[in-house]
C-alpha cells in the first residue's frame, strides 16, 4: 500500500525472500475482498483480503500481516484474515509480525524463519537502512503534495514523481541512498512552479490506511493538487513507525500532537484519533483554510474523533469536511463534495479579505 | 447532590457497583428511564451517525438525564478492566464524545473517572478513591467503605446471574424481558444467546427479543450463567490472544457452549457498526460449523424494529424444531 512496498521490496530484497509484491489494489481487488469479508468490517481489512488473494493467484503461498495490542481492530486483522481465506478453501503459510516492543526476540524469529540463519545484528542493519529509505520516499511525497499546487504544467509533479521514485527506489547502501535522496529531490524541485499563485492551504488528516493508499481515497490528494491546494498531510509510515523522533515528517513529534488534542480527547482511542484532533488544532493554529479527514466507513477512532470535531470547530473556526470511504463509494460523489468544500474556502477568504479592509 | 447513571452501554454490567459506590459516597442515584422512542430518536440525531446503536441511545440517555434535572452525570471512562486488555475505543472515547456536546445540549457536569487496569490489576482502587476525594472531597478511609460495599453488591448481582437470573431481573424497574407464556419444558430448545448485554437487554431496541424468545420456547443459555474466569479460561482457544474483555466473554461463551454441547442453538446479537464483533464474529461463525451448531447473527440498529426481528427468530427456532425432529426419527 501506498509507498510501504518500496520499503518491503527493499527489505525483502535484503532478506533474500522470494517476495511478490501483491498486484496494485484495482476494483476486482476491493470487489473480491468485500465480498468475502464482514459486512461492517473496515475497508482497509476488506482491500487486504482482495490483496492476499490476488498475490496467492500470483504465486504466493506464504502470508505475512503486522499485528498489534489494540485497542483497535488492526492487531486482530491478520487472525480473521487468515480464518476467511482458509475458509474459502486456501493453502498457504501464515506468519503474523508483532510489534517490536512486544518482544524483541519473536520479532527477529520471524525474520529468521523468513530468512534463515539471519544474525540479530545483520536484521537490525538491513532495517535500519531500508527505514532510511522509506524516509527518503516519505520526504519526496511530502514536499510533492506541497509544491504540485504551484506547478506551471499540470500533471508536471506526478510525472517527475515517478522518475524521482525510480531514482531512490535503486539504490543499495547507506552512502548510495543518501546520494539518490538528495538526487531525486532535486530533481522535484525543478519542476517549473509559478510561487506567485494564490493556493488554499488544507490539512489532510485521518485513518492510516486511507491517507497512505491512494487507491482507497480516488487518489484525492493529487486531484486536490491539480486544483491548486497546497496540502499537508499528519500520518506518514515512517513517523508511524518511530512516532518520537525529532525529525518527524509531518513537523511535530506524537507527544505535542497529544498536547493539544488534550482539551478535546484525553485518550488514546486506538488508530489516528487522537492524532486526528490533535492535528486539526495544529493545523488551525497555523492559518490553514480547513480540513479533510479521511476515513473508513464505521472506523470507531476517526468515528470518535469526528463526534468531537463540531467542538474543536467552535473554539478554533476552521472548516472540516469528513469524508468516509467503503466500496460503495463512488469517485463523483466525493469530488462534488471536495470543489464544494474549496467554494466554501474561499468564499470564507474573501469575505475575511473584505472584513479587514472594513 | 443527584446524580444520573444513563441507563444503557455498562450500565447492564455494573450498575449495582456504581450505584452503591456513588450513593455511599453521598450522591442521590437516578437512572435514566428505559429507552423509548423519544430517548433513541433524539439520541440518533445528535449522535455521529456511523456510531453503533447502543451508544447513540446513550446520547439519548443522557439528555433524559438532563431533563429529569439531575446535578450531574456519570460517564466514566472505562479504559481497561483488566491486565493486558481494553474495552472498546468507544468507551474509551466516551467522555469526550458526549462533553463535546455537552455544551450545545445544556448537559450538566460529567463525572468521568478514568478507570484503567491495563498495566496494573487492582489500579481501579486508587483511581476511585481519588474520584471520591476529588469529586466527593471524601477521605481514602471513607472511599474504601463505598468500594467495599460497591464490591459486594457488584457480587451478589453475578452470583445472581450465574444462579441463572437473568441481568433484567435484577436490574431495577424492568418492564421488559418477561414472557406472556411458555410452552412445556420439554417442548423447549436450548438456545444460546450471545452478544452485548446492552444491546441484548435492551428491550426497546431489540423488540423485547429476550422474552419473544422464551414465548416461542427458547430454553435460555447465557453467557453470564458461566462463572466468569471459567468464561475468560475457555476464551483463550483462539489463534492470537484477544485483547477486548468483553469479547472475550463472548468468544469464552461460544467456546464452552460449542465443546459442552450446552445449546441446541445459538442468537448472536450484534450492533451494526460494532467494531469488535465484526472480527470476532468470524471466529464466531467458524466455531459453530465445526461443531454443527445452528447460529444466526442478529445485526440490530436504530431501525431493528421494522426489519422484523421476530420473524427471523421464528423461523431459526422452527429450522432447530426440524432438525430436533429429523434427528430423533
Ligand atoms: S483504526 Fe479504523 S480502519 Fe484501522 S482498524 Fe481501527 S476501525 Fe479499522
Ligand atoms: S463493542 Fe461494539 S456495540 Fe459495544 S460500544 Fe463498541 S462498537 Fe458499540
Amino acid at each position: 500500500m501506498g509507498n510501504l512496498h518500496f520499503m518491503l521490496d527493499d527489505l525483502f530484497g535484503r532478506l533474500g525472500v522470494d517476495y511478490i509484491r501483491p498486484p496494485a489494489s484495482s476494483t476486482r481487488t476491493l470487489q473480491i475482498g468485500a465480498q468475502h469479508s464482514p459486512e461492517f468490517a473496515c475497508l482497509p481489512l476488506k482491500i487486504n483480503i482482495g490483496n492476499f488473494i490476488e498475490a496467492m493467484e500470483a504465486g504466493a503461498d506464504t502470508l505475512i500481516m503486522a499485528g498489534g495490542h489494540g485497542p483497535c481492530r488492526f492487531g486482530y486483522y491478520g487472525i480473521v484474515e487468515e480464518r476467511i481465506l482458509r475458509d474459502l478453501g486456501y493453502d498457504f503459510k501464515f506468519m503474523m509480525l508483532e510489534p517490536f516492543n512486544d518482544g524483541a526476540w519473536a520479532f527477529y524469529k520471524t525474520f529468521e524463519a523468513l530468512s534463515p540463519g539471519l544474525s540479530i545484528r545483520k536484521l537490525w542493519k538491513m532495517l535500519k537502512v531500508s527505514f532510511s529509505k522509506a524516509r527518503a520516499f516519505d520526504r519526496l511525497y511530502k514536499r510533492a503534495l506541497q509544491l504540485r499546487a504551484y506547478e506551471v504544467n499540470l500533471g508536471d509533479t506526478s510525472r517527475t514523481l515517478r522518475q524521482a521514485e525510480e531514482i531512490l527506489s535503486r539504490p543499495r547502501t547507506p552512502e548510495e541512498i543518501e546520494a539518490a535522496a538528495a538526487e531525486a529531490m532535486t530533481v522535484i524541485e525543478a519542476v517549473e512552479q509559478d510561487p506567485g499563485r494564490e493556493v488554499m492551504r488544507v490539512g489532510i488528516v485521518g485513518e492510516f490506511y486511507l491517507l497512505l493508499e491512494p487507491f482507497s481515497n480516488f487518489g484525492l490528494e493529487e486531484t486536490l493538487g491539480h486544483m491548486d491546494v497546497y496540502l499537508e498531510r499528519s500520518v506518514w509510515v515512517t513517523d508511524w513507525i518511530a512516532p518520537n523522533r525529532d525529525n518527524i515528517i509531518y513537523g511535530y513529534p506524537k507527544k505535542d500532537i497529544e498536547k493539544k488534542a488534550e482539551p478535546f480527547l484525553d485518550q488514546n482511542v486506538g488508530g489516528e484519533g487522537r492524532e486526528t484532533i490533535g492535528s486539526i488544532v495544529m493545523f488551525a493554529e497555523r492559518g490553514f483554510d480547513g480540513i479533510i479527514q479521511l476515513l473508513p466507513f464505521g472506523c470507531m477512532p476517526e468515528n470518535i474523533a469526528t463526534s468531537i470535531i463540531p467542538r474543536v470547530q467552535q473554539e478554533h473556526d476552521i472548516p472540516v469536511l469528513t469524508l468516509a470511504f467503503d466500496e460503495q463509494t463512488g469517485r463523483a460523489g466525493v469530488i462534488t463534495r471536495v470543489e464544494a468544500f474549496l467554494d466554501l474556502l474561499a468564499a470564507r477568504r474573501r469575505s475575511k479579505a473584505g472584513a479587514l479592509r472594513a | 447532590m443527584r446524580v444520573g447513571i444513563p441507563r444503557s452501554l455498562l450500565y447492564y454490567k455494573y450498575l449495582p457497583f456504581w450505584k452503591t459506590f456513588l450513593t455511599r459516597l453521598g450522591a442521590e442515584v437516578e437512572t435514566s428511564p428505559l429507552t423509548n422512542k423519544k430517548i433513541l430518536s433524539r439520541g440518533v440525531e445528535v449522535a455521529e451517525n456511523e456510531l453503533c446503536v447502543p451508544v447513540k441511545a446513550f446520547y439519548g440517555h443522557c439528555m433524559a438525564l438532563r431533563d429529569n434535572g439531575v446535578d450531574a452525570i456519570f460517564v466514566p471512562r472505562v479504559v481497561s478492566v483488566e491486565e493486558r486488555a481494553y474495552t472498546c475505543p468507544k468507551f474509551l472515547g466516551l467522555p469526550d464524545m458526549i462533553g463535546a456536546v455537552a455544551g450545545p445540549l445544556g448537559l450538566p457536569p460529567l463525572l468521568t473517572p478514568r478507570l484503567n487496569q491495563r498495566e496494573k490489576p487492582r489500579e481501579f482502587k486508587w483511581q476511585l478513591i481519588d474520584f471520591a476525594r476529588r469529586q466527593f472531597g471524601r477521605s481514602k478511609l471513607d472511599a474504601v467503605a463505598a468500594l467495599e460495599s460497591a464490591r459486594l453488591a457488584q457480587r451478589s448481582y453475578q452470583a445472581g446471574l450465574v444462579g441463572g437470573k437473568k441481568p433484567l431481573d435484577l436490574l431495577p424497574n424492568s418492564r421488559f424481558n418477561v414472557p406472556r407464556s411458555r410452552p412445556p419444558a420439554e417442548q423447549r430448545k436450548r438456545i444460546g444467546l450471545l452478544g452485548h448485554p446492552y444491546n441484548i437487554y435492551d428491550g426497546y431496541i431489540t423488540q423485547n427479543l429476550v422474552a419473544r424468545l422464551e414465548e416461542m420456547g427458547a430454553e435460555l443459555v447465557l453467557p453470564e450463567m458461566t462463572e466468569h474466569h471459567e468464561l475468560m479460561q475457555a476464551a483463550t482457544d483462539v489463534p492470537k490472544q484477544l485483547y477486548w474483555s468483553y469479547e472475550k466473554e463472548i468468544m469464552g461463551a461460544i467456546n464452552l457452549w460449542t465443546e459442552n454441547k450446552a445449546v441446541d442453538g445459538v442468537v448472536y446479537v450484534l450492533a451494526f457498526a460494532c467494531g469488535p464483533d465484526s472480527m470476532i464474529q468470524v471466529l464466531i461463525e467458524h466455531r459453530a460449523r465445526i461443531h454443527d451448531v445452528p447460529l444466526m447473527s442478529l445485526i440490530i440498529d436504530e431501525h431493528s424494529g421494522e426489519a422484523g426481528l421476530i420473524t427471523r427468530i421464528e423461523a431459526f427456532l422452527d429450522m432447530l424444531m426440524r432438525k430436533k425432529k429429523t434427528a430423533a426419527a
